[in-house]
Order: C-alpha cells, then sequence, then structure tokens
C-alpha cells in the first residue's frame, strides 16, 4: 500500500520553526556561553603551553586542538565533552515537548507525515550544533593565528576541517539518541536524566569497564585477543570512536588505532607523518562507525515514533 | 460527488486482546452538526484519531470527503479541521504566529496567511491578542484560537474533540455559538462531549457510545422516544389532595401520574395534555403553581440508558 504524496511535505516548515526556537530559546544562549567560555579557556591554555615546548614541531597548529595544559584539559577534550551535552540539550525534549504542550495532535492534523516533523527536528538539532561548532572552529582558529603568529598550512587545515566535520557527526550520535529518548519516554526530565546517564557510562565507565570484562572472560594466555576484544568493546561507545578519529586526524603520526605487529613495522619510517588521506584510512572505520550510529540510533526512534498513538 | 461527508463503516480500533472501537457505524450530512456522547473511554477519540488517519483502523472502513485517511491522509488533513481535546499551542509565540506556524504547515503563501489569520482571529473574536503571546490565553481563549485555525484552513469539516471541557459557562456558550456559526457557514461538525446539556443544544443528531459500540443514534427526540417508552412527560405543580391525582389520571392519553416531590406531580402521556391538565386541577379545587411541558433531556435519557443497561446486565447474571 502506498501513501498519498511526499513524506517531506512540509519538512521546511518544520525546519525553519525548530530552528527559529533553538537559536532564540534561552537553553541555547546558556549552551553557547558555556561552550564558547571553557573552550577559549582551553585554546589560552594551550596557545601558552605551545609556546613554551614546541617550537620544532611541523604542526604546530594542531597543537592548538590537542595540547592541554594543567588544570585545564585540551580543547578537543573539551568538545568531546561539551559537543554531547549540547546535542542532549537540543534533543532530550523533541517529541514529548510536543506531546506535553499538547500540540502534537494539532500539528500532525495538518496536511504533513510524521516523517516531516521528525526528519525536521532532527536536522534543526543539527544544523544549530552545526553552527555553533563552525563558529566555535573559526574563533579558535582566528585566536590561534593571532596568538602564535604561525600561518597554518594547507594539509594543516585540511585536518582541521576534517576534525570540525568528525566533531559535527560525533554530536550527531547524541542528538540521534536524545530525539529517540523523547520519543520512549512521555516525561522530558526523564528523557534528559536516561540519555546524560547514558552519556556519562559511556564516556566515563565503559571505556575502563570494557578491559576489566575481557579480562574476566578471556584466559590471560591469549593477550592479542585480550587487547583487541577490549578494544572493540570499548569502541561500542561513541566517544571511544570519537577519541580515535580525533587521534589519527590530528596527530598525524598515528599509523594505527589498535595493537601494532612486528611486520607493519618494517619499512616504516618511525615518527614520520602520514599523508591526510592515510590518515583518514586508519580512521575511516571509526568515522563511518559514528554515522552509521547517528543513522541507526535515528531509524529506532523513527520506528517507535510512526507507531505510537498521538493522544496525550 | 457525493453527499455524506463522513462515512465511517464497522469501524473498529483493537489494542492488543482490548477493544477500543467496536464496529460502529455511521454518517454525517453536509452541514449538519453529529454528537458523539459517552462516558470518558468509551471510544469517541479513537473513532475521531481513525476519522484523521491519526491511528491505525484495525478493520473497517472510513471515508472523510470521499477519501481514505489510511490512504490519503493528506488530502482528509487538507479539508478537514481538528481541534483536539485540551488542545495546546506553543507558549512562546504569539496567537498570530502559532496560527502562521500551521498556515505554511497547510502551504498557504505569506500574504494569504495574513489575509485569512486576521480573518479567522476576528471572527473567534481574538483580533485584539493577535499579537499577544499564548502563555498568557485562558483555556477559553485557548479553544477559540483553536477554532480559528480551522476557519483559517477553509475546513468542510471540523472535528472537535470535547470543545467544552474544562471552559467556564460563559466561555462554553460562547464557543457553541461559534460552533453554530461554523454551521451557518456550510461546515459539517463532528463533536464529542460527555458534557450532555451543552451538547443537547446544538447537536443535530447524535450517537451515544458505550463500551465502543454505538448503543443509540438519531435526533435527541428519537432517542427519547427509544429509551424513555417514548410520549410527554408534563410536571403539575399544584397545591390540592390526593383528588387531583385522580382527575389527572383519567384524563385521555395519560398513561401514569407520579409524585415527583411533595405537591409536585409528574405524569407521562401520549400527547400535551396541559390545558386539559389545568382544567382539572382549577375543577378539582387546587390551586395551580406550575404546569410544564418536559422535553427529553439529553442527560434523563443517558442517566435512564446507562440505568437501563445496568439492570439488563444484572437481570442477566
Amino acid at each position: 500500500m502506498r501513501r498519498e504524496g511526499s513524506a517531506f511535505q512540509g519538512l521546511g516548515v518544520v525546519l525553519i520553526k525548530e530552528l527559529t526556537d533553538h537559536l532564540t530559546s534561552a537553553r541555547m544562549r546558556v549552551l553557547e556561553w558555556l561552550v564558547v567560555l571553557t573552550a577559549l579557556a582551553a585554546v589560552y591554555g594551550a596557545i601558552t603551553q605551545v609556546r613554551d615546548v614546541t617550537a620544532e614541531d611541523p604542526f604546530l597548529f594542531l597543537r592548538l586542538f590537542t595540547t592541554a595544559r594543567d588544570p585545564l584539559p585540551s580543547f578537543v577534550s573539551f568538545l568531546g565533552f561539551l559537543a554531547p551535552l549540547m546535542a542532549i540539550g537540543l534533543g532530550f525534549d523533541a517529541i514529548n515537548g510536543e506531546h506535553n504542550r499538547r500540540t502534537l495532535s494539532r500539528i500532525l492534523s495538518q496536511p504533513i507525515y510524521r516523517d516531516a516533523l521528525l526528519f525536521g527536528k532532527f536536522l534543526a538539532g543539527l544544523a544549530v550544533l552545526a553552527i555553533s561548532l563552525v563558529a566555535l572552529w573559526l574563533l579558535v582558529i582566528g585566536l590561534g593565528l593571532i596568538m602564535l603568529g604561525v600561518p597554518p598550512g594547507g594539509d594543516e587545515m585540511a585536518r582541521a576541517l576534517v576534525f570540525l566535520l568528525v566533531t559535527i557527526a560525533y554530536a550527531g550520535v547524541w542528538l540521534a539518541l536524545a530525539i529517540m529518548a523523547s520519543i520512549v519516554f512521555r516525561s522530558a526530565a526523564t528523557a534528559a536524566l536516561v540519555t546524560l546517564g547514558l552519556w556519562l557510562f559511556l564516556t566515563i565507565i565503559w571505556p575502563s569497564l570494557a578491559p576489566a570484562l575481557v579480562q574476566a572472560l578471556v584466559s590471560p594466555d591469549n593477550q592479542v585477543l585480550q587487547i583487541t576484544a577490549a578494544q572493540d568493546l570499548a569502541r561500542l561507545s561513541p566517544s571511544t570512536l570519537f577519541g580515535e578519529t580525533v587521534l589519527a586526524i590530528l596527530h598525524p603520526t598515528t599509523r594505527t588505532l589498535g595493537p601494532v605487529y612486528l611486520d607493519q613495522l618494517q619499512g616504516a619510517l618511525m615518527g614520520a607523518p602520514l599523508s591526510l588521506r592515510e590518515s583518514l584510512m586508519v580512521a575511516w572505520p571509526q568515522i563511518v562507525g559514528m554515522i552509521a550510529a547517528s543513522i541507526l540510533l535515528f531509524v529506532a526512534g523513527y520506528v517507535v515514533f510512526q507507531r505510537q498513538e498521538v493522544r496525550a | 460527488m457525493d453527499d455524506t461527508v463522513i462515512e465511517a463503516k464497522g469501524l473498529s480500533k483493537r489494542y492488543g486482546d482490548a477493544t477500543a472501537v467496536d464496529r460502529v457505524s455511521f454518517s454525517i450530512a453536509p452541514g449538519e452538526i453529529f454528537g458523539l456522547l459517552g462516558p470518558n473511554g468509551a471510544g469517541k477519540t479513537t473513532t475521531i484519531l481513525m476519522l484523521l488517519g491519526l491511528t491505525e483502523i484495525s478493520s473497517g472502513e472510513a471515508r472523510v470527503l470521499g477519501h481514505d485517511p489510511v490512504r490519503e491522509p493528506l488530502a482528509v488533513k487538507r479539508r478537514v479541521g481538528y481541534l483536539p481535546d485540551m488542545v495546546g499551542f506553543y507558549d512562546y509565540l504569539t496567537a498570530a504566529d502559532n496560527l502562521h506556524y500551521t498556515g505554511r504547515l497547510m502551504g498557504f503563501s505569506s500574504a494569504e496567511r495574513k489575509r485569512r489569520i486576521a480573518d479567522a482571529l476576528a471572527r473567534v473574536g481574538l483580533s485584539e491578542v493577535a499579537e499577544k503571546r499564548v502563555a498568557k490565553f485562558s483555556r477559553g481563549m485557548r479553544q477559540r484560537l483553536g477554532l480559528a485555525e480551522i476557519i483559517m484552513k477553509d475546513a468542510r469539516v471540523a472535528i472537535l474533540d470535547e470543545p467544552t471541557n474544562g471552559l467556564d459557562p460563559q466561555a462554553s456558550v460562547e464557543l457553541l455559538a461559534l460552533i453554530r456559526s461554523l454551521k451557518a457557514a456550510g461546515v459539517s461538525v463532528l463533536l464529542s462531549s460527555h458534557l450532555l446539556d451543552r451538547v443537547q443544544s446544538v447537536c443535530d443528531r447524535v450517537a451515544l457510545f458505550n463500551g465502543g459500540k454505538i448503543a443509540l443514534m438519531g435526533t435527541v427526540a428519537e432517542l427519547g422516544r427509544q429509551v424513555l417508552g417514548g410520549g410527554y412527560a408534563v410536571e403539575v405543580e399544584a397545591d390540592a389532595g390526593e383528588g387531583v391525582r385522580v382527575r389527572l389520571g383519567a384524563i385521555p392519553g395519560v398513561r401514569g401520574v407520579s409524585e415527583a416531590a411533595p405537591g409536585r406531580l409528574r405524569m407521562l402521556c401520549d400527547r400535551d395534555v396541559r390545558p386539559e391538565a389545568a382544567a382539572a386541577v382549577v375543577s378539582a379545587g387546587g390551586r395551580l403553581k406550575n404546569l410544564a411541558l418536559d422535553e427529553p433531556s439529553l442527560e434523563t435519557i443517558y442517566t435512564r440508558y446507562f440505568q437501563n443497561v445496568q439492570e439488563e446486565a444484572r437481570d442477566a447474571a
């Protein structure tokens, strides 16, 4: 049985409405300030550190993103924390908010499909995340130019750009998760708590829990299996995928994200940087994994939403 | 073009083993106000959602303006206005902006929206507060804004779910007047309610829901005859002795006289016997205080119907 009309009718209208709502909301302003201030602090820390230590680094500009100075973490680890927080903040009341305001059935009685509402909300959230992250990225690069006084090379800029796209994809995973929670849980507070709980679990607990689990399950004789299994298990967390991708993209000398075998090192120039293409190949599974995770989460939410009763 | 606006044939909705709506059939003619009545949970809202294509139909068929809400939901939703139970709006937007959003979803151009929204808000008396945020609106104003949305849509059919729910008497009188004005503009109205006297005053026909089925359907007078056993009820209030009761009972066409309260007699009869009743009281030496023909009220029909159903259930057990 085919439905009449396009599933995307009204998508643009919903997208623009949601974008406007996000950009004018107080929540957004708080998140923006949080991100901007903490990131600026991190970059400031990095710049002072970079000036002191690594004058000879060929990828000096990329150190801006990855260098930490105690007690501040690096810009990358800040983003690793804040991008999910922003995404969750934008998505946790997407659908249940409409339910609780009792606007859902009124909107769905207009000539649109549910698809348009859900797609519109997801795309608007992603657009807002992209806008904020691009602004932040430009801010950091501009500050770096001024404070370091060294222009970045073409390869460095390309890597920085890939890093930006990867961060947006990473935020997309958490946005999809938050929107799914907003569909499944009728209360916005529950959805927010569940998503934040999952985020903390996957980001902080899981990376240390995974090796412990493997130690308990795999015999200690098989060391290779132990290491790879722990790594595979840890990669179930999008935070691990993001961390590994960033490592490969922003540290051009990274040759592999798994264990290194002796035969792989034959003929390798230790410490020589890879080309961007090769770095991308190293992190490609991780990047695809993140995109796939957000698609999977979105589809799961979509299926639940299509079958959900609209009545309050 | 078929002249029925909404047609439901054996419409059913099952959730697992539970049946929310059980083989419901009815049809609504153009310009008619049709009421779905019944206690909460009787399946009224589910029926409405099935007609709008907002919930799947388990079995049976529905046609709204000749379209199938399952296969052509957009065609149905383009022509049908829906006011949900306790309708909600975006509190942080103004009344006009809320309508602009739905107007965009309906696909109207900017100029078209401005004109339609101004007209619709004027019709429901909200022009003054068009630029005010909905957060400050009372329940009644929200319901009227919901009607404004239907008017803006220029819907051929308006489906209103519990439109007077939670309104004070003044606000619900205003809302019912607006619903009548919709009918006057040629719009067919399907409304659901459990507030019976309100509904009685606007509905041309009603369907009484019970346990997911339509128990009774027809005009209020028809239902009265079906449930109350037909005829008229005349109430006589008089200072009089026992003699009056006998004389009233002797009037041709009177089937029975009962004492509703001290000094108040209630006669069930086949025709309007008020002139004879007055004469009877006076000739018996009584002083007539009040004489009234009791129209069957929906409330009475409804209460009596459910009493009958319960009694039948008890007898069967």
